[in-house]
């Protein structure tokens, strides 16, 4: 299978912290993610790197054979962990947006998902509650047909049943063989639907491993393994 | 119809285990045709992968088999059918036969709880 994402000795600093330490990974095409970690372990640092929204101090990190710039944003989805939408605009003037920057956004699956979580496309963002903008934000991502999606965070201000949801839509709505990568530590919620597991701590990747193959041999669910590695 | 998963064993494990129940118990018939996989692994809330690997397992077992061209089929073998049906009852009775153990009870106290049951039952 080919890789998607590779990481070569990637290492990032904020001045005198160090936030990546020599990371070294390569995430195969068609896998779902999770990348997890506890607060301020880099998970957050190392989806930006893939975005370019900050460089490597050193190392490399391509996607799909290619250093992340234009070219790469074509074929990523990207979550970020803030919003960054004008709130002033109507949810269906940002669809409109979407639909005009990105070659590969399906503005029918974007309004068949707002109908069926129930986002009135005519409301301004800035009325609408902080799960239903959050909400609004993975439809925008999820309706992409994109061959890698980078969920910073993408249930973590919902509730659960619409957590379920959204779940389900991630599911029901990447493409055959595209990656995603989900960061949270919401893990109990979302260790169903991943093949793989990254823990990062302190800048550094400790355990990389498929999620069956965890609970084979430790017999424990991913989210008691983390308690375990991370025990504070 | 619903999916119960554990979180501290393999997932692919469990669904195996919950299809042939399926299987077993008719909600899949001999001979029907098996939802896709995305729309099975949607339905479960799990990854599609997993479902593909349990899937495959189940084939190789022979339960299903695939038609090339026309999707995935539940076998028709009923005797197959009975034989996996067999198997997990035997299962879920040692699994029981472990907690009476565990509850101090021999084989003949359990057995005559059993029959009192079943008798108290039919009245």
């Amino acid at each position: 299978m080919s890789s998607i994402l590779t990481c070569k000795n990637l290492s990032k600093s904020f001045g005198s912290k160090q936030a990546l330490n020599n990371i070294n990974l390569n995430i195969e095409k068609g896998r779902i993610i999770g990348l997890l970690g506890p607060n301020g372990s880099g998970k957050s640092t190392l989806i930006k790197l893939c975005n370019d929204l900050l460089k490597p101090t050193s190392g490399e990190l391509q996607i799909m054979g290619r250093t992340p710039g234009i070219e790469t944003k074509k074929v990523v989805s990207y979550l970020p962990e803030r919003t960054y939408l004008n709130d002033w605009m109507k949810v269906s003037e940002i669809i409109q947006m979407f639909q005009d920057f990105y070659q590969d956004f399906n503005i029918e699956k974007a309004y068949d998902m707002l109908k069926r979580l129930n986002v009135n496309p005519n409301e301004r963002l800035k009325t609408l509650s902080k799960g239903t903008k959050e909400k609004v934000q993975l439809i925008l991502v999820m309706s992409r047909e994109a061959q890698l999606y980078l969920l910073d965070e993408p249930i973590g201000g919902v509730d659960p049943a619409a957590r379920d949801y959204i779940l389900d839509t991630i599911l029901g709505n990447y493409q055959e063989n595209a990656t995603i990568i989900i960061s949270t530590h919401l893990i109990s919620d979302i260790e169903r639907i991943l093949d793989d597991i990254i823990f990062l701590k302190d800048g550094q990747v400790v355990l990389t491993k498929s999620v069956d193959e965890i609970r084979d041999e430790n017999g424990k669910s991913v989210d008691s393994l983390f308690r375990e590695v991370f025990k504070c | 119809m619903s999916w119960d998963l554990k979180s501290d064993r393999p997932i692919y494990s469990q669904l195996i285990e919950q299809i042939e129940i399926k299987i077993c118990s008719g909600i899949f018939a001999p001979g029907s045709k098996l939802p896709s996989v995305r729309e099975l692994a949607q339905e479960a809330a799990v990854n599609p992968n997993t479902m593909q690997k349990a899937l495959s397992m189940l084939e190789e077992h022979g339960l299903l088999y695939t038609n090339r061209t026309s999707g995935r089929f539940i076998t028709e073998d009923i005797k197959m059918i009975q034989q996996a049906k067999q198997k997990l009852a035997q299962e879920q009775i040692s699994e029981f036969l472990e907690k009476m153990k565990s509850l101090g009870l021999n084989k003949t106290e359990t057995l005559s709880i059993i029959t009192t049951m079943l008798e108290e039952a039919k009245k």
